[in-house]
């Protein structure tokens, strides 16, 4: 069941990040949005209940939307919980920091 | 580095503390929308959507406090201009707790790239600005 309380609305959208399977899929779906489990699922070396299992917790944190077309259950990538807590995190620690710091890391990597 | 592919079917979805009445005012008054949606009067009735020389839709389905479905035109861009007419649906559903679950919907985009790709950004920091407006009385800093 889902608590609609804010401060635990960002553990679970922290939780549903912090795994590499969960941002894999959020990957795919911010290539191509609306797909069905099975397309998903065809793309991961996993079984239909553990891809089921991700999406089910992406969709918990809100980072994931289904809606029924005809027959089919399609994902879509939700970006507003991500926007949610970058308007509630990042821009507390004001962004130009922030910018500086992803500047000076592209700009070392690049040069190494 | 990856870019947003723009999708034809857009989904965008928010939990905000406020009653469905709240919400629908938030979304087609003037006086609110210009606090979170760029700047943008924009004034829906059951006769159109007017995003005060901005964005002009026709109503599809106008349903106070439940639903509010209207065609989209980009007035702000001569190319978004010149693309075929999108979508835009809204859905709002009471949760528990006090929090009401607005999800739009922005599709039919296969005749508009240029807005699928401008609006793509766009809906989240919407989205956001309205959550905060109706939860604290204030539009987002900045």
């Amino acid at each position: 069941m889902v608590t609609y309380d804010a401060s635990v609305d960002d553990d679970h959208v922290f939780k549903a990040l912090a795994d590499p399977t969960r941002r894999h899929l959020l990957d795919r779906l911010f290539e191509r949005d609306g797909r069905t489990l099975t397309e998903l699922e065809s793309e991961l070396e996993m079984t239909r209940f553990g891809v089921m299992k991700h999406l089910r917790v992406l969709e918990d944190a809100g980072l994931v939307v289904t809606r029924r077309q005809g027959r089919e259950k399609l994902h879509y990538l939700n970006p507003v919980p991500i926007r949610l807590v970058h308007d509630r995190w990042i821009d507390k620690y004001t962004e130009h920091r922030v910018a500086a710091l992803a500047n000076l890391k592209n700009e070392l990597e690049d040069t190494a | 580095m990856t870019t947003m592919t723009a999708q034809t079917t857009q989904v965008y979805s928010v939990f905000i503390k406020a009653t469905p009445e709240q919400i629908w005012d938030a979304i087609t008054k003037p006086e609110f929308t210009q606090k979170y949606f760029y700047g943008v009067p924009v004034r829906a009735t059951s006769d159109a959507y007017d995003g005060g020389g901005s964005v002009a839709g026709s109503i599809v389905e106008f349903e106070p406090a439940h639903k509010l479905v209207h065609t989209w035109r980009a007035l702000y861009d001569a190319d978004m201009n010149a693309e075929d007419e999108s979508r835009v649906t809204w859905e709002i559903e009471p949760q528990e707790g006090g929090y009401t679950k607005l999800t739009v919907v922005h599709d039919k985009l296969e005749g508009a790239p240029k807005t699928a790709e401008s609006v793509a950004g766009g809906w989240s920091f919407v989205l956001s600005g309205l959550k905060t407006l109706l939860e604290t009385g204030e539009p987002l800093a900045g």
